[in-house]
């Protein structure tokens, strides 16, 4: 009775995609937010480490942490932003009719993170100039390249959004979803302490988290002025697990209930 | 005349309990057939598993010659929910245009639906600014906008003022004449006098399936707010003289009269 229907509709995934646009574009103050934020934030860790002298023949604290960030900030963001986004459309029901409208899951979801993924390039493109111009942050690799895992990072976090929504009831239950999707990933990620030096264990739970990938992949940037191979096998990892974790989060929208 | 909703002992149940129990009727397509009942009688939950969101426990509905539910049915069928679903912050007409824009309809079926219920003056405002009457009307005109065969719609009245009220059943009336058929639930009684037919819904269970003109020239009374008094004073004291021979009266006092002014109150 409730055959899953998968097939695709450009149409519709675009109206989906426009729909969340417009919504943003209402929303004046989070608009400003989601452009403004991250440069601010990677402001203020430019400013923490201004006194220091760099560590000699190494990159300085900054360029390799402020790096770092450039992917980590929208993947929180859009997280966050998507989570509370999804469980709105739960609790207000307009999740309930959409699903009683030609619309597929997928066109719904692909819709969202294409809505987010847009609205992530528009942040990391204002947040890498920023950095790069402002506070002097040192990239070897050329800056779309930062821009795109920024991007493929933010759409990971809007499809764990999408998928932890599922399992918030209220707006106090989602928001507690990203510091336990967020925190252990960032953690482990290598940024803290060198992956290498971790316990064994430990290294092998960091294989397994997409963050190790898309951190992996900036550092890479940071030390090679072209892409290299390494990085695109990360960027491939990371919208791989966007791509399951969106797939799971269609899983999560049942048309019927009781 | 064909049908356009077959229901066969549907029984749904929520947690344990059940809430439907076993219900059978039809509703003729091309007319307007008014659910009536107190709250909580059942009337959204069998709305729902008309629109095939809601899990049955057993029967069968068919819509449209198919099984509730089944994806070919999204385009056709319409669903209007109690509350607005709507988005608060888009306008009015960015609303209407995207549940159009799923149905593969464009700026000028979103702008008539619009007009139809009487929100072409605030197509550009934020939904989040309207009253309560004026979301409830968006969210009716994202159904219109669809022009779907079968529309179903739970209490789309509730808080509109006299004159607004006629408007939107004139176009019901209207939809009908050109072939929607339209399934709407209400508890006001002025309003069932309004529908083609009637069925009146109580604790689940199907109490009458009916027209408003034969359900007063059985009852006896013009008044169908006392005609459905009526009705449910003898089914419960059919009950009473099924469960104890000799109990009648006292089970007529202990059940009937609560309920009865229940229904009063709620009118």
């Amino acid at each position: 009775m409730t055959a899953p229907t998968t097939h695709l509709s450009p149409a519709l995934t675009a109206a989906t995609t426009g729909r969340v646009l417009r919504q943003l574009r209402h929303d004046h103050r989070t608009m400003a937010m989601l452009l403004v934020l991250p440069s601010l934030l990677l402001g203020l860790l430019y400013l923490i480490w201004s006194d220091l002298p760099a560590p000699p023949g190494q990159p300085s604290t900054f360029d390799r942490v402020g790096l770092t960030m450039l992917g980590i900030l929208p993947f929180v963001v859009m997280f966050l932003v998507t989570s509370i986004a999804m469980l709105r459309e739960r609790t207000s029901g307009t999740l309930e009719r959409l699903l009683t409208t030609p619309l597929s899951r997928p066109d719904l979801l692909l819709g969202y993170g294409t809505a987010f993924g847009l609205a992530a390039a528009l942040q990391a493109t204002v947040t890498v100039t920023v950095a790069t111009t402002l506070y002097d942050l040192d990239v070897a690799g050329p800056p779309w390249a930062v821009v795109l895992i920024a991007v493929v990072n933010a759409v990971l976090g809007v499809a764990l959004g999408l998928l932890a929504s599922a399992f918030a009831r209220t707006e106090f239950q989602a928001v507690q979803f990203m510091p336990v999707v967020v925190l252990p990933q960032f953690f482990l990620c290598g940024l803290l302490v060198p992956r290498e030096q971790m316990p064994g264990w430990l290294q092998a739970v960091s294989d397994v988290l997409p963050l190790t990938y898309a951190v992996d992949g900036l550092q890479e940037l940071g030390r090679s002025a072209e892409p290299t191979g390494r990085m695109w096998v990360d960027v491939a990892v990371v919208a791989g697990a966007a791509l399951v974790a969106l797939a799971l989060a269609a899983a999560t929208l049942r048309r019927r209930t009781s | 005349m064909t049908d356009a909703v077959t229901v066969t002992d549907l029984a749904v149940d929520r947690g344990t309990r059940r809430v439907l129990h076993g219900l059978s009727f039809s509703v003729p397509a091309g007319q307007v057939t008014g659910l009536l009942g107190p709250s909580g009688s059942g009337k959204t939950t069998l709305m729902r598993a008309v629109v095939g969101v809601q899990r049955t426990a057993g029967g069968a509905v068919a819509v449209l010659g198919r099984p509730a539910g089944c994806p070919s049915l999204r385009a056709r069928v319409g669903y209007v929910t109690q509350a607005p679903s709507v988005y608060a912050d888009l306008t009015v007409r960015e609303n209407v245009r995207h549940f159009g824009a799923l149905h593969g309809m464009g700026a000028r079926e979103s702008d008539a639906a619009l007009a139809d219920v009487g929100l072409l003056d605030a197509a550009g405002r934020l939904v989040r600014d309207l009253s309560g009457g004026q979301q409830g009307r968006v969210s009716l005109a994202c159904a219109l906008v669809a022009a779907p065969d079968l529309l179903v719609l739970d209490e789309p009245t509730v808080g509109l003022d006299p004159v607004l009220r006629a408007e939107l059943w004139a176009r019901f009336h209207a939809l009908a004449a050109a072939g929607t058929t339209l399934l709407v639930s209400s508890h006001v009684m002025d309003e069932a006098a309004r529908c083609d037919r009637l069925l009146l819904l109580r604790e689940g269970r199907l109490l009458t399936d009916s027209t408003p003109a034969r359900l007063r020239a059985e009852s006896g009374t013009d008044d169908l707010e006392e005609a459905f008094l009526r009705l449910i004073r003898s089914s419960e004291e059919a009950d009473a003289n099924e469960q104890g021979h000799g109990h009648r009266s006292e089970g007529r006092a202990r059940s009937g009269a609560p309920h009865g002014s229940e229904q009063v109150s709620r009118a």
